[in-house]
């Protein structure tokens, strides 16, 4: 018999130490800029590598053990919410617009943040860094398969989910948020890092999920919810790592810091347009909702961001140049947004409408300075043409920006009643924008933006040549089933069929 | 300011007039009316009149506006590239200077039934 030999157990320290910073050694073979290329171009001036802290010193070993178990615990409730039927405890199938904004434009973005950050944990030379981004891009894959799971049960009775890739990588609304991520893939390391690690993490990602998962909650949506506890914990780590990173880019050369300052102005401003579709979702898309797009602005944005800026300052980096705007465009934007949406339903793969009574109600309720004077009666006109039988659709098209690529639905900082009209010329060929933030962010980089992939154009050009029809095929857009009103949808008479089944003796 | 990169950076726009198949792309926002979300994008041929732009496409589309009907197209107000600039509607988009991605805009002094004044 075997006699057992007790092992002595590494300390924590110690088990960091040998399965991170000890496998950093110096190559011989080549040189460290050969193995390292793509380190220098930015202008981001680094002399310790070593000075990278990781606070949770999490190994690979623990975090295997540790997102197992998770998942566990998350497929058993998946599991459960699919065998009760769960999606008929749903508030409303008007709910399930927000998820399909969620699934067709966000969770590729997790998918995106996978390879960005796969790609950046082999372009950084400190381990630190290595561990901490390889822990992150499996995190943001699990995320996207977990997302997916999660709303998948929704694919099997309601229209919309069905071609979400598709949808992300061809229709329009979605390409604020595609444009967001490509735009951070094809930059360098650490302006990736700032993209995606600090001011999506860090800045914006309380905005997009706390309204996001609440708003599960509050609408009873089990699955999407334990998403969000699933993702809870490794959410802390990625706003750290974001933190670390913008700090360690401070400390380590004073000559780093306008260039991290142009990265945070840029970052802010495509992240609060990305937030354009958040704002909707808030104010207009849950039936039962958790608080207006304004209020989380103030406690997300103001205090929250406010807070972190101050922090800040002893580095010198000053508030994003955006945020005076950003702050005038909170009473109006998921106004502007959710009339464009309702407008151009014809082409969206999932369902808008035209608020109740009620809603208008909470809508000024909660906007006291702007609803009742811009967008009652806009949205009053709109129910008189439906009541007539003539739904409005607006069939022009919309003037998209080039760098946010949504349609410039946005007015003057300091004029709600007129639209904001910018544009630039750069090598012979005109340039519009829906703001300064986006001019100023095409000004900086214009060879970058001029590539733009624009989803109206696009429609004019081969293969489509401006066939609707055709390009609603291209899209895998179902005509009479994805898109429209919501009124009269088939997930509406379904949703109300089964529920009735479920909850009366008919 | 130049794109950071590590070696000559060469990039070709997407959207060239060459793209169009003969036709080009012309933007028209009508001010202060809000109805319409975004200044509409048109794609028509250069050798279009310009009166034939309004009389088409443009007056299709803001029929929706309870304005539309009170609009006098021969007395408004029209920005070409955000600058005053008067049309010649029986020229063509060309010759009124209306080149690819070129933002028209026009306005109506006194209409405004869903704006806040």
């Amino acid at each position: 018999m075997d006699m057992k030999v007790s092992k002595k157990k590494l300390g924590l320290k110690e088990k960091y130490k040998l399965m991170t910073r000890d496998l950093g050694w110096e190559p011989t073979y080549h040189s460290k800029e050969e193995v390292f290329p793509y380190v220098g171009y930015e202008g981001i001036k680094i002399h310790d590598w070593d000075k990278w802290e990781d606070p949770f010193r999490l190994t690979m070993d623990s975090y295997w053990k540790y997102q197992a178990e998770k998942e566990r615990k998350f497929y058993a409730i998946i599991d459960a919410h699919a065998q009760n039927n769960g999606h008929l405890n749903l508030t409303d199938a008007r709910y399930l617009s927000a998820l399909k904004i969620f699934l067709q434009a966000i969770s590729p973005g997790e998918y995106a943040a996978h390879k960005g950050f796969a790609r950046v944990g082999r372009e950084f030379p400190g381990v630190g860094t290595q561990v901490a981004c390889q822990m992150q891009a499996i995190d943001e894959i699990r995320h996207a398969q977990t997302q997916i799971h999660a709303m998948s049960n929704y694919n099997r009775y309601y229209n919309g989910f069905h071609a979400f890739a598709d949808t992300r990588d061809r229709i329009w609304y979605t390409s604020v948020a595609r444009s967001f991520f490509d735009d951070s893939m094809s930059a360098g390391p650490f302006e990736f890092m700032i993209a995606i690690g600090f001011s999506f993490e860090y800045v914006l990602t309380n905005l997009l999920f706390v309204p996001f998962m609440s708003g599960a909650a509050y609408n009873g949506d089990m699955a999407t919810v334990t998403f969000g506890f699933s993702a809870q914990s490794d959410e802390a780590r990625h706003m750290t790592l974001g933190l670390e990173c913008i700090k360690f880019m401070l400390e380590q050369d004073p000559d780093n810091l306008p260039i991290v300052q142009e990265w945070i102005d840029k970052w802010f401003w495509r992240g609060f347009r990305v937030l354009g579709l958040v704002s909707t979702m808030m104010d207009y898309m849950l039936p039962k909702r958790v608080m207006s797009w304004r209020e989380a602005w103030n406690i997300y944005g103001i205090e929250n961001g406010g807070a972190l800026f101050k922090d800040l300052a002893r580095y010198g980096i000053k508030p994003p140049r955006g945020w005076d705007d950003a702050e005038k465009a909170i009473d109006h934007m998921s106004h502007q947004f959710m009339l464009g949406l309702y407008q151009w339903s014809f082409g969206t793969a999932f369902h808008s409408w035209i608020p109740s009574e009620d809603d208008m109600n909470w809508l000024s309720a909660k906007y006291p300075d702007t609803f009742d004077t811009y967008y009652r009666p806009r949205w009053k006109h709109i129910k008189k043409l439906a009541d007539a039988g003539a739904q409005f659709k607006n069939y022009g098209l919309a003037k998209l920006c080039q760098t946010c690529q949504l349609p410039c639905v946005f007015t003057e900082p300091d004029d709600p009643t007129l639209s904001c009209h910018r544009e630039t010329v750069y090598e012979g060929e005109t340039y519009h924008f829906c703001s300064d933030g986006c001019q100023h962010i095409f000004e900086n980089e214009p060879e970058k933006y001029v590539q733009a992939w624009l989803p109206m154009p696009q429609l004019f050009q081969d293969p489509i040549k401006g066939d609707l029809g055709e390009w609603m095929k291209w899209v895998s857009l179902l005509d009479g089933k994805d898109n429209g009103d919501y009124a009269g949808s088939e997930d509406q008479k379904n949703f109300e069929a089964w529920r009735g089944l479920a909850t009366t003796n008919q | 300011m130049a794109v950071a990169a590590i070696k000559e950076y060469t990039a070709v726009p997407r959207d060239l007039v060459a793209n169009f198949h003969g036709k080009q792309l012309v933007y028209a926002s009508w001010d202060r009316h809000l109805l319409f979300a975004a200044p509409f994008l048109l794609c028509v041929p250069p050798e279009m009149p310009f009166g034939e732009l309004v009389s088409g496409p443009l007056s299709m589309l803001v029929q929706a506006d309870p304005d539309a009907a009170a609009i006098d197209w021969h007395s408004v107000a029209w920005l070409k590239a955000n600058q005053p600039w008067v049309p010649d509607f029986a020229a063509s988009l060309e010759a009124n200077g209306i080149t690819h991605k070129t933002q028209l805009r026009f306005r109506t002094p006194g209409l405004n039934s869903l704006s806040a004044a």
